[in-house]
């Protein structure tokens, strides 16, 4: 007991204390990654399918589905969600079965007890065809159809089908590669010619021969509309030739066109290399391809793809603005009491909310610099705005904003960190202030404004609020990069990584069937900005090695 | 010699070229970094821009001055102007419904009114101004129903607006009064299926008469019956009638001030609910609904108007509260016009001054005297930028008014508001509404409280694990796994908020919801078992502790809290079973009346907990790692033990430091929109359980700002939301700057 007391006495439990902090910080953080990791990484695997039988209320059905989930659950929770002949001091289990079929069933996903499940089995023949519409499909290989008529059935049918799908899906390229650049291209067309024509009645000048000009060049873009309107209807007529027919579980057959079908495939037969190279079809499609089905299916690619143009947006302009900023203050400005207001204040921007920076964003940018700017340059297009609106341009601007006391202090720290016997050296060889700037100290400060903008990357990367008030959208129709003049739409919204995630985990209809995207979004945006992070920190501790070498 | 020159020119041109590159050189960083600082300064003037006219007084500018169409030969018994301010009506007392330009007095239209000959106007109200819809009662106890209305039409590309007079229930004058005398009061209300109407006649009779349309077998509408009766709890000479749209409850007044109020739900038996006193002892001088028609102005001779409505008592009996008052002119109040689409009003007085006001904020916005003379009648244009007066003379006024943000004010967002239709004052915000008689909840209060109460639980649990690691990680780690403890956490800083939020809603909430005890049960055990440990590793044989290099206890206690917290939350179904019969949310909402909310302060606290501990963290740890290590060796030297050392002399250097870093956690965590959008309900309530969601200011600009109209008031106030967590993080942050630039001198004087 005397030891107990002394041992307090020590203070040493205190010590101790303090060091289980330390561990459970890590324990969260490397927790939270690993919890990221797993669950983003595990969704594309191809689970296997379970067919069993569901004893409930004394009917008996036969399921077929994927194990999501199982928890514990007491008794008497079950007993009021209604279900009969809960033991009140038990504890079952309960199983999330993905059951797909959406169309048939009304939802993806139900839970079942895992006592009432019977026989559960791995039939190989079980086919699971994922579907551009409704979800994935469950059941087994029936029919593949060719206009109608049966042209393979049963086991055989599979080879069959797997031709066809290829076709299919070619043939589904080609509509989609028709839809989005040329009929897009000439719609994109037609609106430049009325806005040029609009323009012209604005500014008192539309005569005889620009009407002439404007009715020849639309009828040319109208007849060549009407050309790939022809060929997008053969293509769709070729498309709808084939459809597949799946007996589900209970019996239904359900015909799919194979134009709706993404891929069919059957996990149980599928040996650990098939399922590894399925895996990496998967992972490609999640980085590459477009999102369908609200978002709960498919790629991110648009995201992707939006989050590295806004970055990238504004890291021209954040940086060149961050670093004068901060050679004006650390090499122009006289040191005194404002300089040091001022930099206290730019270190405190960084702890300003996000949100604040959004709501400027969206007044001042949007509403007023974009609203005059319509005003002035593109009166053709009102009342409709064009850049009055958030977009692309204002929302890289408000995180160019946000992100530039980072550039900031970063920069003048490397800037304080040359020493000043180089300064001194270069100006006492006859160099100009400037010239000993653009030679020397900038060259040897870069390390510290690349770490500057590395962090700012990061930080505007994973940045969401701002961007809700500014320019990101759920579903954007086209990419802010495509092959009409002028190529980049800075005027477009776009999608986010960041939002996504927000978007799919809270607005979606079908949040269960979304979530494993959600987790691999996360895990991608993670990934990124960790990256990111570790890149700037292996490069301020490389900076500071060397510059302790050029002190001593 | 020529080559010399040659050599000295090109020599001073590239002198030249460098002395202007300089110059150049200087004067883009100067104005690139000046422009730098200013758009981060134009950051808050922007936004104070945009707050400002919120907290503007209202201003009136006249626009013309005629005689009144249609000449004095007959009083004006009504006065309004359509939505554009371009067309104005004037109703006068024999009977003549004139449309006029408000620019200038000139008629536009002029209509009689279908009076049956020997008739005159005995009385007149105002059912419903918004709809336009007027009641006049006859000499021979009959009432005419009138409702104007107005058409645009663009020919040429001009605005012509064209009045219409149309008669609801026909030109046929409706008969109340069987004996036919004449009406001197009147309220009437209801236009299609059901009308309902009081009027007071000559002798003394108070009529109470209900007309319904039956039942259609047709396609034709059926007929309307009528039943009338007398009410005789009436014990007061009404001066003043007035009828709620519902038609529900009936008000009289006279002019000494005395009130009684009917509730007349049930047509066939109205009630008398109450007689009250609407003044102390002045004389009343009009009484009128305000828009809604929930809430009654009284003005009284003496300046001062009060607004009353319904209140529901415990015995959920409604009577007639006084709700606030106003007392910003001096002479008898004249006339009174309320706002058609927000809880404001106009009142004009006896010396013809005209006072701006809105009730829920309880703003005077204007006092200004118009003209000379006493103002008889006030219309308001619909859109409350314009207003009409008739003086005593016979003219009438156009005025222009400018009154765009009446509905804000310090009291509206900080003050508990009796809002129409609540039973006390409260701190309520609700913006959005469906339709324009609904009065805007506008109190920052529970906002505020939302973000206090999710910071406060964020720093529950950062503060103590950053503080606490932060002493370890300084103090007593072994160097080696610092360098990679301290960047690891410190890279948790740069974690998309978004995606701690999105964990904290899909995957914690669910979990803490099904795991309570556990949860409770970890926060209790962990440190326990932290403790035990220690002392069971310290009484290990001295060979087993020696495999552990000094400095790696954290690594070693990694598993410790791992199986710990597992255990804990593993076990919380059998403490359900053992404790909480089966579910410690049934059990708590049963025993001890706590609702559980399943996104709520818990869940925020430990994301927002977890997204704030290395902000704290490193900051701290950089405070006490800083103190100078002759300190440390000086304290040790003298005897000190280590934790000695520690508490007596490092941290008492430090707690400046540690100070700052809890300030600047404050700040983020006062900032934070992501997580609290995403764990919490978003609700407005002001529940400081842990266990109820809330809403902070910072989601509320998120969920709100995307609908907000621009330059509305909701929009300006969205704005000032922005601009108050702007000043309170750039506050703290100064502070806590401000202190460790602070430390950082006093650590170089040590």
């Amino acid at each position: 007991m005397t030891r107990l007391k002394t041992w307090f006495r020590s203070g040493s439990p205190w010590i101790w204390l303090n060091a289980g902090a330390v561990s459970i910080s890590i324990v969260l953080v490397v927790g939270l990654l690993l919890m990221i990791a797993v669950r983003g990484l595990g969704h594309f695997w191809p689970a296997a399918l379970v067919e069993m039988e569901v004893s409930e209320n004394g009917q008996t059905l036969t399921l077929v589905g994927e194990l999501r989930d199982s928890e514990q659950v007491h008794g008497t929770v079950l007993s009021e969600s209604g279900y009969p002949g809960a033991d009140p001091a038990a504890m079952y289990t309960r199983l999330l079965v993905k059951t797909g079929n959406r169309d048939l069933y009304g939802s993806d996903f139900r839970w079942v007890m895992e006592q009432d499940l019977r026989n559960r089995r791995y039939p190989p023949q079980l086919l699971a065809v994922e579907r551009r519409e409704w979800g994935v499909l469950y059941g087994y290989l029936a029919q593949v159809r060719e206009n109608g008529q049966v042209v393979a059935s049963g086991d055989g049918a599979w080879q069959v089908l797997q031709q066809r799908s290829r076709r299919a899906l070619e043939l589904y390229q080609r509509i989609r590669h028709l839809e989005q650049s040329d009929i897009g291209a000439i719609n994109h067309q037609l609106e430049r010619l009325r806005l040029k024509e609009r323009r012209r009645q604005l500014d008192g000048e539309l005569d005889a021969q620009t009407q002439a000009y404007l009715a020849a060049a639309r009828s040319d873009l109208q007849s060549q509309y009407q050309q790939h309107m022809s060929r997008q209807e053969q293509l769709y007529q070729q498309i709808a030739r084939d459809s597949v027919v799946i007996r589900t579980v209970d019996g239904r057959e359900v015909e799919v066109p194979l134009s709706k079908v993404v891929r069919s495939y059957r996990p149980n037969t599928m040996s650990v290399f098939a399922k590894i190279g399925f895996y990496g079809e998967k992972l490609w499609e999640f980085m590459a391809d477009e999102p369908r089905e609200a978002n709960t299916e498919g790629g991110i690619f648009p995201a992707i793809f939006g989050t590295v143009m806004m970055v990238i947006i504004m890291t021209l302009i954040v940086t060149p603005f961050g670093v004068i900023a901060a050679i004006y203050m650390r090499e122009y400005a006289r040191q005194g009491l404002l300089t040091r207001i001022i930099r206290i204040a730019v270190n405190n921007l960084a702890g300003v909310p996000a949100i604040v920076y959004g709501v400027f964003g969206l007044g001042f940018f949007v509403y007023f610099l974009g609203g005059n700017l319509d005003q002035l340059f593109f009166p053709e297009a009102l009342p409709a705005p064009t850049i009055g609106t958030p977009g692309l341009l204002w929302s890289a601007v408000t995180l160019a904003l946000l992100t530039v006391p980072v550039v900031i202090v970063a920069t003048e720290e490397g800037l304080s960190r040359v020493p000043r016997n180089i300064r001194e050296g270069s100006l006492a060889l006859g160099a100009t202030k400037a010239e000993t700037l653009w030679r020397t100290v900038l060259p040897m400060a870069s390390p510290a404004i690349m770490t500057g903008m590395i962090l700012a990357i990061a930080r505007a990367a994973g940045e969401v609020a701002p961007l809700m008030l500014v320019g990101v959208v759920k579903l954007a129709p086209s990419l802010p990069l495509d092959g009409n003049a002028p190529f980049l739409h800075l005027d477009r919204k776009f999608m986010h990584l960041g939002f996504h995630i927000y978007d799919v985990g809270f607005q979606s209809p079908n949040v269960e069937a979304a979530r494993p995207l959600v987790y691999a979004t996360a895990l991608l945006l993670v990934l990124v900005i960790v990256v990111l992070n570790l890149a700037a920190i292996s490069i301020r501790n490389r900076l500071r090695e060397k510059y302790r070498a050029l002190e001593s | 010699m020529l080559n010399r020159i040659q050599i000295r020119d090109a020599q001073a041109r590239r002198w030249r070229l460098r002395l202007f590159k300089e110059h150049l050189a200087r004067y883009c960083m100067g104005i690139g970094g000046i422009a730098v600082i200013a758009a981060i300064a134009l950051i808050f003037i922007y936004l104070v821009k945009v707050v400002i006219p919120l907290f503007m007084p209202a201003s009136l500018e006249a626009r013309a001055s005629y005689p009144a169409p249609g000449g004095h030969a007959a009083a004006t018994l009504y006065l309004a102007m359509e939505e554009q301010n371009e067309v104005g009506l004037r109703v006068t007392a024999d009977g003549r419904v004139l449309f006029f330009k408000v620019a200038d007095g000139m008629p536009v239209a002029e209509y009689p009114l279908p009076l049956p000959p020997r008739t005159q106007i005995t009385a007149f109200t105002v059912s419903d101004e918004v709809q336009g819809q007027l009641a006049f009662g006859l000499s021979n106890g009959t009432v005419l129903l009138v409702r104007h209305s107005y058409q645009s039409s663009y020919p040429d590309g001009r605005r012509v607006i064209t009045p219409l007079l149309e008669y609801p229930l026909g030109e046929q004058p409706l008969l109340i009064d069987s004996k036919h005398r004449p009406l001197r009061q009147l309220a009437a209300q209801g236009a299609d299926d059901q009308v309902t109407v009081t009027a007071w006649t000559e002798d003394g009779r108070l009529l109470f008469s209900h007309l319904q349309r039956g039942e259609s077998l047709f396609d034709e509408p059926a007929p309307l019956q009528q039943q009338t009766q007398l009410l005789e709890a009436a014990s007061i000479r009404p001066d003043f009638m007035l009828l709620d749209r519902e038609q529900r409850s009936l008000y009289l007044a006279n002019r000494s001030g005395e009130a009684q109020y009917f509730d007349v739900t049930d047509k066939a038996a109205p009630r008398l609910i109450e007689t009250l006193a609407l003044t102390d002892g002045a004389q009343l001088t009009g009484v009128r609904f305000l828009t809604g028609q929930v809430s009654l102005l009284a003005a009284e001779s003496n300046g001062r108007i009060s607004q009353w409505f319904k209140v529901r008592d415990e015995q959920n009996q409604s009577h007639l509260q006084k709700i606030r008052q106003f007392r910003a002119q001096r002479s008898p109040i004249s006339a009174l016009a309320a706002e058609y689409g927000r809880k404001g009003f106009i009142a004009a007085d006896e010396a013809g001054k005209v006072g701006i006001y809105y009730t829920t904020s309880e703003r005077v916005l204007k006092v200004q005297r118009l003209v000379a003379q006493p103002i008889t009648h006030l219309a308001i244009g619909p859109r409350a930028n314009g207003l009409l007066a008739e003086d005593r003379d016979g003219a009438l006024h156009a005025w222009a008014i400018d009154n765009p943000h009446p509905e804000i004010s310090m009291k509206a967002l900080w003050g508990k508001i009796w809002y129409e239709g609540y039973q006390a004052p409260e701190y309520v915000w609700q913006s959005t509404s469906a339709n324009s008689d609904f009065e805007p909840k506008l109190s920052f209060m529970p906002l505020a409280f939302g973000t206090l109460k999710a910071a406060f639980y964020a720093m529950l649990l950062a503060v103590p694990l950053a503080i606490m690691g932060a002493i370890y990680t300084a103090s007593f780690m072994a160097p080696r796994m610092r360098r990679v403890v301290k960047p690891g956490i410190e890279i948790m800083e740069a974690l998309p908020t978004v995606i701690l939020g999105f964990l904290a809603g899909l995957w914690l909430a669910p979990v803490v919801e099904d795991n309570l005890p556990g949860i409770i049960t970890m926060l209790i055990v962990v440190p326990l078992g932290i403790v035990a440990f220690a002392f069971v590793w310290q009484r290990l044989p001295p060979d087993v502790r020696g495999r552990v290099p000094e400095g790696w206890d954290a690594a070693l206690l990694i598993p410790v809290v791992v199986i710990l917290g597992w255990a804990a939350v593993a076990s919380s179904p059998w403490l359900e079973v053992a404790f909480f019969d089966g579910s410690m949310r049934h059990w708590m909402a049963d025993e001890l009346g706590i609702d559980y909310d399943q996104r709520n302060a818990l869940v925020v606290g430990l994301a927002m907990g977890f997204a704030v501990i290395p902000t704290i963290f490193s900051m701290a740890e950089d405070a006490i790692f800083s103190v100078p290590k002759h300190l440390w060796n000086g304290s040790l030297a003298l005897g000190a033990t280590p934790w000695q050392t520690l508490t007596r002399v490092v941290l008492l250097t430090a707690s400046p430091g540690i100070f700052a870093a809890i300030m600047i956690g404050f700040g983020r965590a006062i900032g934070e929109t992501m997580i609290v959008l995403m764990a919490t309900g978003n609700t407005a309530v002001m529940d400081p359980s842990i266990f109820q969601g809330m809403r902070t200011l910072s989601a509320n600009i998120a969920v709100e700002m995307p609908e907000s109209e621009v330059a509305s008031s909701h929009y300006r106030l969205l704005f000032l939301a922005a601009l108050i967590l702007f000043a309170f993080t750039f506050v703290f942050n100064t502070l806590g700057e401000v202190v460790r630039q602070h430390l950082r001198r006093k650590y170089s004087n040590l």
